[in-house]
């Protein structure tokens, strides 16, 4: 029989630890419901999304049954919908967004990500009519997200895509100030996105992916900061043993919900993402796990090399449980989502110089910030363009998921409610960027790009 | 199908004889059992169950287990075998 410290021991990290899977996200081609008439369109991703996913939710439920582990999460990624609707004669792409909305509901899932355009390159008319569509879309549906790829180590960084999205973000911010600019937390702008991340805002099923697909996102910063705690003023190479250690448990069981759901979808399997996701639950936070490293506070010096070991023991720890892994895979620091971050940057230890250094070292970026209502377009557009560099650079994938919260100053916090907790507003610099943004055109791509 | 039934709670007489008649009620098989007081009468035991021939479904008998354990004070819990060997066994 299981060694009965082991049964209790994952007993506990449910428990008491917040051990849970994040999300089970169904990736959904769309590609096959394009169509000359925008409404035939709309109708066929509502029929396909609902014959698919019908019994995603009912499924993920009867496995957290019967398995006794928490799965947070229920959702679709769907093809990135610029591409679907090019094919429409239509110059109202907000109707696409009502048909993802509406399916969603229909099955049950609490999110649905897709409403995508990826221009690194360049931008088609679709891609643009769908970027001009993203403010009404975010406030006229409830579950829908968006994302941009505005750059990638190959093509460089488009950077009229970036001062578009910059004033994209300000009339979502704009569209939703009833709601503290709510749409922007399911607004995300990629530099290298990838085409099977499970988590939202920013998950989407790119072209190379199969025809439906099943992705686990993990979680657990609960666990390794408990995990931490027995190891209290050891050398660094124990801290990332145990690290790995951990996220070899938690991963191994993201593979085995992952292999059980895609069995009973009849769904192929894609990836585990090996992801700390945390959540504004006391006890679930990233943050927390910095601090229990030996600082005083997250933000202070040392917390971009705390991270980076945290960042890199994940993935070690967690690449041999599974036998695919993808998506993101890294910590996630997203401001409002982690008690501990929430913490930092209200009482102004962690600013926001601070965290783009972080996002050099974990696996997304500047996420779930809020900023002054009155920053401008071209500073959010020049906060964009720093970040994108930052993934270009290092050929990884950086995102600005970021709120100019209307209406609130530094100091003010931006409720946002159950997961996306609450953000604190943050400074940003005072100086302008419009005439860097106003030039447009391209940052060229890296001299490692050409790897051929 | 094989699961484990932990049951944790504080002490107190005849634990073990209630769970045990409440697997029996629904044909459960016990395969094997252990049980433990921590400090401070802490109750802990861990049973490993067989299921194949169990009368209710699996969610009614974690329902079931649950309500029973809701009422003493205690939580009991079911889940199948296969999370704790992905976890612990490579």
């Amino acid at each position: 029989m299981l060694d009965k410290n082991d049964v209790l021991s994952t007993v506990q990290m449910i428990d008491r630890q917040h051990l849970d899977i994040r999300t089970i996200t169904m990736g959904i081609s769309l590609l096959s419901c394009a169509d000359r008439d925008a409404r035939a369109a709309c109708e066929k991703i509502y029929d396909k999304i609902t014959r698919y996913a019908e019994k995603l939710v009912k499924t993920g439920e009867d496995i957290e049954r019967e398995f006794g582990i928490p799965i947070v999460n229920k959702r679709i990624s769907v093809t990135p919908i610029a591409l679907v609707a090019a094919a429409s004669e239509t110059e109202d792409y907000v109707s696409f967004a009502v048909a993802l909305d509406r399916a969603a509901k229909a099955v049950g899932v609490n999110f649905i990500g897709g409403f995508s355009a990826l221009v690194q390159k360049g931008m088609t008319d679709a891609d643009r009519r769908l970027i001009a569509a993203i403010p009404e879309a975010m406030a006229v549906t409830d579950l829908v997200c968006s994302s941009v790829n505005v750059g990638s180590t190959r093509a460089g960084i488009n950077m009229d895509a970036v001062a578009l999205m910059g004033r994209t973000v300000k009339a979502a911010a704009e569209r939703t100030a009833d709601c503290g600019g709510f749409g922007c937390a399911k607004l995300v702008v990629f530099c290298n996105a990838v085409e099977d991340n499970p988590f939202m805002a920013g998950a989407f099923h790119g072209v190379g992916e199969p025809e439906r697909v099943i992705n686990v996102g993990v979680s657990g910063p609960g666990v390794v900061y408990h995990a931490l705690q027995s190891v209290k003023g050891q050398p660094f190479d124990v801290v990332a043993e145990t690290v790995k250690k951990t996220a070899f448990r938690i991963t191994r069981m993201g593979q085995l919900v992952a292999q059980e759901a895609s069995r009973r979808l009849d769904t192929p399997f894609g990836i585990v993402d090996l992801s700390l996701a945390p959540t504004p639950a006391v006890g679930d936070s990233v943050a927390r796990i910095l601090e229990e490293m030996g600082l005083e506070v997250c933000g202070t010096h040392g917390t971009t090399a705390a991270l980076a070991l945290l960042n890199d023991a994940v993935k070690k720890g967690g690449v041999m449980a599974s036998s695919s892994v993808g998506g993101l895979s890294g910590a996630f620091i997203p401001v409002s989502e982690d008690e501990g971050m929430i913490a930092a940057a209200s009482s102004g230890a962690l600013t926001l110089d601070k965290l783009e250094a972080m996002t050099c070292v974990c696996s997304v970026g500047l996420d779930m910030i809020a900023v002054p209502g009155d920053t401008s377009a071209a500073t959010i557009a020049a906060i964009i363009a720093d970040e994108a560099a930052i993934g270009m650079v290092n050929t990884k994938t950086t995102a600005v998921r970021i709120i100019p919260a209307p209406g609130c100053r530094v100091g003010d916090t931006v409720e946002l409610g159950g997961l996306l907790g609450s953000a604190p507003v943050q400074a940003v610099h005072p100086y302008s960027s419009a005439d860097f943004i106003a030039r447009g055109g391209r940052i060229p791509a890296p001299l490692h790009s050409l790897k051929n | 199908m094989k699961a484990i039934v932990t049951v944790l709670g504080r002490d107190r007489v005849g634990i073990i004889a209630s769970v045990c008649a409440l697997l029996s009620e629904y044909n459960i098989n016990i395969l094997d059992i252990s049980q433990t007081i921590l400090e401070q009468g802490y109750f802990t035991m861990v049973l490993l169950v067989d299921i194949s021939a169990c009368t209710v479904s699996f969610p009614e008998i974690a329902d079931k287990l649950d309500a029973y354990g809701t009422e003493r004070g205690l939580a009991v819990r079911i889940q199948r075998e296969d999370i704790f060997n992905a976890m612990h066994r490579i």
